[in-house]
């Protein structure tokens, strides 16, 4: 008899179990799915509030809104323009330094790769105040250089940091083998080195992309008013546009990240994203 | 009439090799013929992988010479050798195919499209992975992935074959079969090989010479059964096979005292119940089954010695008379007297 309502015991602890475990991802899933959702209909719809359970009805003209705003598909261009250009940048200068962090050892090492988390250690805000003072000095302030400087700041952690463990990664019998069958240094470092860092070096990209892309403090700070890109002028649409605006440029503003993410998803799933940030 | 260099597929002279502000080989000479098989055999850390390293051109002597095929290469890179190496783990390149990893040595060397395939189709024939040449590394056993290394040192067509631990990460079976292999392959293409290992089984079935190492200088340089037989030095002759070690001299078929040390291999260890002339009394302390042979501990005049065994095994406890039929005697480390 103990052991039926032992079994029962533990048929009926399962089954709570599973009740509250599904009823937490529900809860979850309409807390992070749901306001998205929420915008994803504010995009497309005339009128919303609050009696009404229903919208009023099915539209686009937000979207024609935008399209025949020229200040807005401005900030769009200005997006579209700067981010590439800063993860151009910021691979051309942080590549090499990712593989010297790899391959060689130096003076300073340790420090300088620690150092590097030092700019997002602390709240951005006091590094770019005491920055735009030196833009000020520089003739920086409203330039589209310094919007590319602040980005590049941001984007400098994830491009040293994930391809050094990238290149970490590749196993050195492998470039010994490629020498002893008759590649020069460099055709070893484009044939076998660079070829296997490949899936950290693109996970990097996408991330210093997305970091630019997203970045509105610093941007803010030395464009505003002159140049706006697509979050700062968030700022500007929340306060003097219909929501429905918003909502359409935030949809707009989710398009790259969605795309890129979908695109290095196996990469991200795999581990190349947290490897990136074993310290060594 | 070939000359004597003409003869030499490689010759080591002096080497000096320092790493980390240690000196891992100190004056090591070494020659091995065109064709020949030769092992480097030694304990981890003993310097036959830096010696290898050197031969392949990883690292550069600080002092001494590295002549391939009558050409001095000692300060050639790699890539610059005509030498061609297996490695440890293979060191296939998990992005490319089977076929493209053989084919990629010809590549750098810019051979023509037909030229290339031809010859990677031949070095697959000769390992029988022909059905294997579309796979990744990753979708092929380890005894495979062994053999696609193998294929890609010889489609270079080298003047010589370096071989690093190619078995250590095979498990038993495979590796004996694979060694087989290797030395078919290597005594039909005639190609001059040099094998780093720490299996003196694999080195002594494998090897037309073994070079001995230990601490970054070679102790013998012979063929298997020279070094078996007659092991130079008390290292070596510790280090091949086993061995019942005393201090003392030997003398009348028995160990005596004296001053020097004594080797005695087990199967050289007789007993039996009966006495015949040169044999002490003896008792038996323990029997170890090792599978084909038995182990036997005796003990004779409070001396305990080890011996093999395959027939007529006593039981423990058993008294009867031990002979000795051949013992090593070493002086200051070096062998002195076969008694």
């Amino acid at each position: 008899m103990a052991h039926t309502e032992n079994k029962l015991n533990i048929q009926t602890s399962s089954w709570l179990i599973r009740f509250f475990l599904s009823g937490f991802i529900g809860f979850m899933a309409l807390f992070i799915l749901g306001p998205l959702f929420w915008l994803a209909i504010r995009a497309f719809v005339t009128e919303w509030t609050f009696p009404n359970l229903l919208p009023e009805g099915l539209t686009l003209r937000w979207w024609k809104v935008i399209a025949d705003d020229g200040s807005l598909l401005e900030a769009i261009k200005n997006s579209l323009i700067i981010s590439p250009i800063v993860v151009l940048i910021s691979a051309v200068i942080c590549l090499p330094a990712a593989y010297a962090f790899s391959r060689y050892e130096f003076f300073g090492r340790k420090t300088f790769l620690i150092g590097m988390f030092a700019a997002n250690a602390f709240p951005k805000i006091g590094l770019f105040a005491s920055i735009a003072t030196l833009f000020y000095t520089l003739n920086l302030m409203g330039t589209v250089l310094g919007i590319i400087i602040i980005q590049v700041l941001g984007a400098i952690i994830f491009m040293t940091w994930i391809p050094a463990a990238a290149f970490s990664a590749v196993p050195r019998n492998l470039e010994d083998a490629a020498r002893d069958a008759g590649a020069s240094k460099l055709r070893v470092f484009w044939d076998i080195t660079l070829r296997l860092a490949m899936p950290g070096i693109l996970v990097a990209l996408v991330m210093s992309f997305l970091a630019a892309f997203d970045e509105a403090q610093g941007t803010y700070l030395v464009g505003v008013p002159t140049i706006y890109t697509m979050p700062t002028k968030m700022y500007a649409l929340v306060l003097n546009y219909p929501v429905q605006i918003s909502a359409v440029f935030s949809l707009l503003l989710a398009i790259p990240s969605v795309i890129l993410i979908t695109l290095a998803r196996k990469q991200i799933i795999g581990g190349q994203l947290a490897e990136g940030f074993q310290i060594k | 009439m070939s000359t004597a260099t003409d003869n030499v597929g490689l010759e080591l002279i002096g080497l000096n090799k320092v790493l980390g502000g240690r000196t891992i080989i100190e004056n090591l000479d070494l020659s091995v013929k065109k064709g020949e098989m030769v092992s480097l055999l030694g304990p981890s850390g003993c310097g036959k992988t830096t010696t290898l390293r050197m031969i392949a051109g990883f690292l550069i002597p600080e002092a001494g010479k590295v002549i391939l095929a009558g050409k001095d290469v000692t300060t050639l890179g790699p890539d610059k050798r005509p030498s061609a190496m297996v490695f440890q783990n293979y060191a296939l390149w998990p992005h490319m195919s089977v076929f493209k990893n053989i084919a990629y040595p010809l590549k750098i060397r810019k051979l023509a499209k037909s030229e290339i395939e031809k010859r990677v189709h031949d070095a697959l024939g000769l390992v029988n992975l022909m059905h294997h040449k579309d796979s990744r590394p990753s979708q092929i056993s380890g005894g495979e992935q062994q053999r696609v290394a193998l294929a890609r040192a010889l489609v270079q067509e080298p003047d010589i074959l370096l071989l690093d631990e190619p078995l250590s990460n095979l498990d038993a079976k495979l590796r004996v079969k694979v060694r087989e292999d290797i030395r078919d392959l290597q005594r039909r293409l005639g190609i001059t090989t040099v094998i780093v290992t720490h299996d003196q089984d694999e080195a002594l079935s494998i090897s037309d010479r073994i070079a001995v190492m230990n601490d970054g200088r070679i102790e013998q340089f012979s063929t298997p059964q020279a070094l078996y037989d007659e092991p130079a030095t008390e290292y070596v002759a510790n280090f091949i096979g086993s061995l019942n070690r005393f201090n003392g001299d030997f003398a009348e078929g028995r160990i005596q005292t004296g001053s020097n040390v004594v080797g005695i291999r087990p199967e050289d260890v007789y007993f039996s119940a009966h006495q015949v002339p040169g044999s002490h009394a003896a008792t038996v302390d323990l029997v170890v089954p090792r599978g084909h042979f038995f182990e036997v501990y005796l003990s004779s005049n409070d001396q305990k010695i080890r011996s093999f065994m395959s027939s007529e095994i006593p039981q423990v406890g058993d008294s009867g008379f031990m002979r000795i039929s051949k013992a090593l005697i070493y002086k200051d480390g070096k062998l002195v007297k076969v008694a």
